[in-house]
């Protein structure tokens, strides 16, 4: 697993899951992550690092977010860049994923950035795709989403410089959230103290605790000591799927409103990876709120991903 | 047709409680003798079977040779020549066909493909609802009267209970066996692994093994209620061999089956992601695999089933929970059997025993036995010698095995299906 994204001198490759990646590694891109932010306006220069390279997002589930901040990620490292909404295009047409990657392929890109809908798409790539094509997981199912994962370390390191003594809480739908699963293994990888999941039953995965978490059902109880909050986005359809009975009884439940922030920690951080529900999951004066990092995480998005693109194409010769 | 004389072999017929160094006699298809020296015995062919096991050939309760409907992924040319290899002579064809093996039409068809094959022992199980949809009853009597040997639903629910009762009922009425893999549709939730660590750690859509020991509690008291013969399927872990023994212990009849691979591979064997491990129902724990090898050794559990699965390299290639379930599994089930063995979790008689004798009386064949008047279904192997699976030794047309490039031991040196050498492992043939 660990060996597909790596070469054989230990260097990103492709960039799938946080499994496997050392902290030293997970470290470098954040460092790296920093070096293209302006440390006095915040603003992110233009490099030529990836000048003649063509990246391809290929996108076969909707995202607005994402897609915007790797194709401004890939600007900024004068790439070429060109986004593909697939699902309406090649596989309504019955074309497999893989032909899909061959005709691109073909067409001479350095990297693909791809987003799926199940669990594994990105590995499979990665596997199936020329050796000199990098491949970046922008979310595959509810596996991974460890762009994601790293944008928000790096902007949990932004407020609170050092991991070893943070309580994280994850709240909502860790079950089929890829970003959860990428945070937590990122957390475990960079020495957090407590990553702790507050969901109830039917929204966490059967053996969370393997995934080395503390686990909760209730949010007063599980936001204690609490140094950073990450809410979670529900999704619609869990509703009508059984796993929850109303929305409103969920915010009740698990929505973080102001009251619920004061049990945590007076300094404590509120993040989500957006897109956020207002008044399902959180309240728009948390959200709004002086202790919100939200738009801080989205700003981020571009620094993080610019390293991790260009960290990728090293082994591919990038300047 | 050939008079053979097959001596010097260890002979082990669990049936008939041989496990002597001997001859077997074969004239006009059948058994004439065992470990009794025939005086004149005009042989055609003598088998030396010096420091090989002369057995029963093995008999398979559950495959898919994917024709009629499917021959691009393997044919009953390709697969009957894989089952010879593998010293099977009599298999049971699952219903999931296309079509579905829910008219006499198809059930006459498929004993066509196997005659044209030349390997006439191909016993096709009735679908017990139409088009295995789980609604309407198939014609149950007119499929037995066509050659099906049993009814099942394949691996697809029913799961309107009333369904299952009526037709369990009506099956009954035949004296028909019911084979039954127990899967809850609902509690399955379209999962493509089991729900335990990997799947959490990977997000893949999982099974828990609920979803096959309730749909068994439900099967088993149904068994009760409408005295129909059952025999489950494919179980993967501890909760249903922990049913099936109480079951027994009660006095209900049943009997079940595990797939080779379940009792070698568990949830963290497979490589993430990778489709070769993707097989329902799926690889579950270290302590479901230890069940259901136990389950095995007291015999709980008295059949081997390969379950054999073979896909073309398109079904497998895709995002893990696209990919198709299964494994190609002929070839493999003599040397992991005898894996078992090595490893002392069953004897080599209950292994022999499981892939022969026990199933051929689950089904009522002649077979399964060295026994004087049966048809002549042997296989001699060669228990020591090793051989890799790779592409010059596989027949099967489907290579989707997790087991690929592995090294494994125990071989059929010789194959007769009543009377017939059906298979003969070439001379000079690749040992290492």
């Amino acid at each position: 697993m660990s060996n597909l994204q790596l070469t054989a001198e230990g260097k990103l490759k492709h960039f799938l899951t946080i499994e496997g990646l050392s902290q030293s590694l997970l470290t470098e891109i954040l460092d790296t992550a920093e070096s293209f932010v302006n440390p006095t306006d915040q603003q992110i220069k233009k490099v030529p690092l990836l000048r003649g390279k063509t990246i391809v997002n290929l996108f076969f589930e909707n995202s607005t977010r994402t897609r915007t901040t790797f194709e401004l990620a890939a600007k900024r490292l004068s790439a070429d860049v060109l986004s593909m909404s697939i699902s309406t295009s090649s596989t309504s047409k019955g074309e497999s994923l893989l032909d899909t990657i061959r005709n691109l392929e073909a067409m001479y890109v350095d990297m693909f950035v791809v987003r799926h809908g199940l669990s594994g798409a990105a590995h499979f790539i990665a596997q199936q795709t020329a050796n000199h094509i990098s491949v970046i997981n922008a979310g595959d199912g509810q596996h991974a989403h460890p762009t994601q994962a790293m944008l928000d370390m790096f902007t949990i390191r932004q407020v609170k410089k050092d991991f070893s003594q943070l309580r994280v809480a994850i709240i909502g739908d860790i079950l089929h959230s890829r970003v959860a699963r990428s945070q937590i293994l990122a957390l475990n990888t960079l020495g957090a103290a407590e990553v702790r999941v507050i969901a109830p039953k039917t929204l966490l995965p059967a053996h969370v605790q393997t995934l080395g978490v503390s686990v909760c059902h209730n949010l007063n109880e599980g936001l204690q000591d609490i140094d950073v909050i990450i809410m979670l986005r529900l999704q619609k359809e869990r509703m009508t799927s059984a796993l929850l009975p109303s929305e409103s009884e969920y915010f009740k439940c698990f929505g973080l409103t102001e009251s619920k922030l004061k049990i945590a920690k007076p300094d404590a951080i509120v993040m989500h990876p957006g897109p956020i529900n207002r008044g399902v999951e959180i309240d728009s004066k948390v959200a709004d709120g002086p202790q919100s990092v939200i738009l801080q995480q989205v700003s981020n998005g571009i620094a993080v991903r610019m390293a991790i693109m260009s960290m990728a194409m090293q082994p591919q010769g990038a300047i | 047709m050939k008079r053979i004389h097959i001596k010097n072999g260890r002979i082990i017929d669990p049936a008939n409680d041989v496990d002597s160094i001997g001859s077997v006699y074969v004239a006009d298809g059948k058994i004439v003798a065992v470990n009794t020296e025939l005086d004149g015995f005009q042989a055609d062919e003598v088998i030396d079977a010096q420091d090989k096991i002369v057995c029963p050939g093995f008999v398979d309760l559950s495959t898919r040779l994917r024709e009629p409907g499917q021959s691009r992924k393997a044919t009953f040319q390709s697969e009957t020549l894989a089952a010879a290899s593998a010293g099977i002579t009599s298999l049971c064809l699952q219903p999931d066909t296309k079509p579905v093996i829910d008219t006499p039409a198809v059930a006459e068809l498929i004993k066509e493909l196997a005659e044209k094959a030349n390997y006439p022992q191909i016993y096709p199980i009735a679908a017990l609802t139409q088009k295995l949809e789980g609604n309407e009853l198939s014609s149950m009597l007119s499929l037995k009267q066509a050659g099906c040997i049993a009814v099942g639903n394949a691996s697809k629910p029913i799961s309107n209970l009333l369904i299952l009762r009526r037709a369990m009922e009506y099956a009954a009425s035949h004296d028909l066996l019911l084979m039954f893999r127990p899967n809850d549709y609902w509690l399955g939730n379209k999962g493509c692994a089991h729900e335990g660590e990997i799947a959490t750690r990977y997000g893949l859509p999982s099974i828990p093994d609920a979803a096959e020991s309730i749909a068994l509690g439900q099967c088993l008291e149904l068994a009760e209620l409408t005295g129909c013969r059952v025999h489950f399927g494919q179980l993967s872990c501890k909760r249903s061999v922990i049913k099936i023994h109480q079951a027994n212990k009660y006095g209900l009849k049943v009997t079940a089956d595990v797939a080779i691979h379940q009792l070698h591979l568990t949830e963290n064997d497979m490589i993430p992601f990778d489709s070769a491990y993707h097989v329902l129902p799926p690889l579950r724990t270290e302590a479901d695999k230890q069940y259901l090898r136990q389950g095995l050794a007291g015999e709980t559990i008295t059949c081997i089933c390969s379950d054999h699965q073979p896909h073309d390299v398109d079904a497998k290639l895709g995002a893990f929970p696209e990919t198709e379930p299964g494994i190609s599994s002929l070839e493999t089930l003599l040397p992991l059997m005898l894996k078992l063995v090595a490893q002392h979790a069953i004897t080599l008689h209950q292994g022999i025993a499981a892939i022969t004798q026990n199933p051929a009386a689950i089904l009522g064949l002649p077979a399964g036995a060295l026994t004087v008047g049966y048809p002549a279904d042997i296989c001699v192997f060669d228990a020591e010698m090793s051989w890799q699976i790779n592409q010059d030794n596989w027949k099967s047309k489907g290579v989707n095995t997790p087991f690929w490039g592995e090294t494994m031991k125990g071989r059929v040196t010789e194959t007769l299906q009543a009377g017939r050498v059906i298979y003969r492992l070439a001379a000079g043939v690749d040992k290492s």
